[in-house]
Parts: C-alpha cells; structure tokens; sequence
C-alpha cells in the first residue's frame, strides 16, 4: 500500500457508501414486492438513471476491491510485489468488464 | 492456596521450546521478579533484559500470557490466575536467546521514517519560542513519551504480515517532528513515510494503541499522517 | 505457536478489522458470479426469470442472507476506518463497533423474515 493506492481505495469508498445504501434498499424493495425479471428489467430497461448509478458503482468497486485484494494477497501469501500487483489488476479488469456487460445487460433496451 | 508457580520460559532462539520452572508464589511479584527468580536460583544460563526495574526505562518487555507487556509492571495476580505463566521473547524480531531479542530492525525502521530531528538554525541563533499550547506542539506532547520498549512493534499485526511496514513507533515519531515547528525536514519525512511499508499499511487494528504502556496512541498519530501525506500526494508535494 | 500468537488478539476492534477483511474477501469472490446472472439478461428475459426461480430454494437465500450481513458489516467496517483516518480521534469505539456487528445482523434478519 502507498500514498496513491490508498487515496483511490478510500476515495471509491467514500464514493460507494451511499451507493451501498441504496442498493440494500433496492434489493429489500424487490424481495418485498416479488419482482419479476420482467418487472425488474422493465424498470432498468432504457434507464439512464439506472445506467449511471450502477455504471459508477462498477467502476467504484472494479478499483476498491483490486486494491483490497492486493493488500490481503501482499500480506497473506508469499507472492512478490510484481506477481500482487499483476493480480490486482486482472481482477480489476475482470470485475469492470463483466460489470459493465452486466449493467448493459439489465440497461440496454 | 498454592505457593509455587509453574512458569513456562521460552529457551532457545528461533528454534527452541518452553521449560517450566517452580518458582516460590510471594505477594506483590512481578513478572519480572519471577524471571529473575528463576535465573538466580534455578538455570543461570537463561537469558533475559532489563534495567530500572520500576517501569520507566521499556527493557524488560516480553510476551507474557500471548501479550507484549513490561514484566516489571505486570503483577503476577493478574497475569496467572490459574497457577500457569507463559513467559516468551517479544514476537516481531529476531530473537538472540531466550527472552532477548535484537531491536536492531526496531530502530532501523525508526531511522528509515525519518523518526529523527532536522534542524533549521545554529547555536547562534535566538532560540525558537514554542508555545505550548498551539494545536500543533499539543499534538507532538501528546505522541513524544515514546521509550522505544518495542510493545507496539510486537504486537502489531501489520509488522507481522508487512516486512517492509515501519511500525507505529516510527510513524509516532515521525507524526511528532511533523508537528516541530523547528524542523526542516518534513518534505523528505512525508515522502519516507509514503511509500510501500508506510503509514497507510496500518489497518487500525489498534492493538498499538491498547496496549501502550506509555498510554500513546499509534493509530491516532498514523491516522493523522495518513491525511498530511495524501494532502502533500494530492498537491505535488510528494510523489509515488 | 499458534494458540500462543492468538491470545492478545481479543480486542473487538482487532476483531472488526478482521471481519471487515475476511468479509471484503467474501464479496470480492462473489462479485464475479453476481455480474455474471445478472448477464444473463443478455440471453433475454425468460433466461433471467430462471435463475430468480433457481435462487427461491431455501439454501440460496440463506446464501443471501449471509451476503446481506457481510456487505452489510463490510459497510460499517469501511465507515469505522474513514471515521477513524478522517474525523477527531473519539472513546467508545469499541462499543461502536459491536454495535456496527448488531446492526448488520438485524438488517441480515430483517431480509430474512422477508424471504422465509
């Protein structure tokens, strides 16, 4: 961890909290009304709101969870600098890119 | 009512194992006064540390019961409540013998923190008027009773997974000349302690903090030099 | 070594920080799988609608359930580190953080009385 690393995984947390918030509502609101994938892709289907908000919090978390991976595999396994960082940001990459496929998923018309 | 205490010592260095001693129970006992028991009457060829012996100096600190405490200050009614002691070398550092270890990697980590003053005058200037009240000489006050026992090393977990983590101690003294008004030398302080095994390798798990026997507060100190250092990231000040 | 080394580590906040990391590492194995269904809109709606049905059975939404807890604490946990890093060091932190463990857990039962 370095100066750089921790301004960006406490920034996207900053970013992500109220974020968090609202998806735990958003998941008590569709449980409680038994939505559907119909009625749940009816109301993000076209929705730039939806897109925004889930569009952000995929790259939020692509950037907060590589790097708290990074500092457990850092400190929890023998790999070396170089490898830890190489594994970081693949799983960086793999959360942003079948994040945003997932956001285009349920967003796309 | 028992009147002998079965006390476990580690013996050997890296490699080794726990003896146990029968030490005579006595009212008002230190952990410390058990070791030296055991060394005087029992096996001369234990190894151990100390000085003052009244709790003002940090060189008897030990593992005692699983946590780095001083043993002059530690009673022993309140360490062995079931007749059993386990007495070990501080965890974090190379152990020499038995219950002494080297805190040369300690101090090196102080140096690499810039853990020591920079001064900006001579002799002959007036001597600088430092009042001491200012948030800032307050905040140094607060963090400077350090005595370098090494608690705080050996208990953090950060210094245990981190090689490179400087350690709350350094970081401590590091947040108390960033608070000198007198020193010069906060640029390449910030910078040092920016880095891989800097100030934001620590995960507040505060067991610093608890266990202080000076009653510092690490995580507060590295807290604080968290926020200088990403304010001096962010305005150019330092660099990566 | 072992059971000598774990002794001390008996502080609530010591313990925070640890389900706070273990629960970060939880989700950040989830993550992947959870964009991946939510993918499978792509293949159309119906496909969706299957595996909402495929998640009803019992030991799913105790999956869930447990998910909600750990993305619940991760929460306060993160919150407990921005506080501490950002705002005047405060007392009762340990309280505070049992509580953080409290109020994950009633809103991880409050998902659960609505999905059984």
């Amino acid at each position: 961890m370095n100066v750089r690393l921790y301004v960006w995984q406490r920034a996207t947390a900053a970013v992500m909290a109220p974020l968090v918030m609202v998806h735990i509502a958003v998941i008590f609101y569709a449980t409680r009304h038994g939505m559907s994938a119909a009625d749940i892709l009816g109301r993000t289907r076209g929705s730039i709101a939806w897109a925004a908000f889930y569009g952000l919090f995929v790259l939020a978390v692509s950037i907060h969870a590589s790097i708290g991976v990074r500092n457990v595999l850092s400190e929890w396994t023998p790999l070396n600098e170089r490898r830890v960082d190489a594994c970081a940001v693949f799983f960086g990459l793999v959360l942003a890119v079948l994040g945003l496929r997932a956001v285009a998923a349920v967003v796309l018309p | 009512m028992t009147t002998e205490l079965a006390v476990s010592l580690w013996r050997g260095a890296e490699h080794g194992r726990y003896e146990t001693y029968r030490v005579p129970l006595r009212s008002s006992q230190t952990v410390l006064d058990v070791v030296t028991f055991v060394q005087r009457h029992i096996d001369p060829t234990l190894s151990y540390r100390f000085a003052c012996r009244v709790g003002v100096c940090g060189s008897c600190a030990m593992t005692v019961n699983g946590k780095p405490r001083w043993t002059c200050r530690t009673h022993i009614a309140k360490v062995a409540g079931n007749g059993k002691l386990e007495i070990g070398p501080l965890e974090n550092l190379p152990v020499i013998k038995d219950l002494t270890t080297d805190m040369q990697p300690f101090f090196e980590k102080w140096q690499r923190a810039k853990g020591a003053f920079t001064p900006t005058q001579t002799r002959h200037d007036a001597i600088a008027q430092i009042k001491p009240d200012t948030p800032a000489r307050k905040a140094a006050d607060e963090a400077i009773e350090c005595i370098n026992c090494g608690v705080c090393y050996a208990a953090c977990d950060t210094v245990r997974w981190n090689g490179d983590y400087l350690g709350p101690a350094a970081l401590t003294r590091a947040w108390t000349l960033v608070n000198d008004e007198r020193d010069g030398g906060n640029i390449a302080r910030l910078q040092a302690i920016a880095g891989a095994g800097g100030c934001h390798a620590c995960h507040s798990h505060q067991s610093c903090q608890e266990l202080c026997p000076q009653a510092l507060n690490p995580t507060a100190a590295i807290a604080a030099l968290k926020r200088r250092t990403a304010a001096a990231y962010l305005k150019g000040e330092i660099k990566i | 070594m072992i059971e000598r080394t774990l002794k001390h580590r008996d502080s609530a906040l010591w313990i925070a920080a640890m389900v706070h990391r273990v629960s970060g590492l939880a989700l950040a194995i989830f993550l992947p799988l959870h964009f991946l269904t939510l993918g499978l809109a792509i293949q159309g709606e119906a496909r969706l609608e299957r595996f909402l049905r495929w998640s009803d059975q019992p030991l799913v939404k105790a999956a869930e359930i447990a998910l909600i807890f750990l993305f619940t604490v991760h929460l306060l946990g993160g919150l407990r580190i921005l506080v501490i890093e950002n705002l005047e060091w405060r007392d009762g932190q340990k309280q505070l953080a049992t509580l953080a463990a409290a109020l994950s857990a009633l809103v991880a039962f409050a998902f659960l009385v609505r999905v059984f």
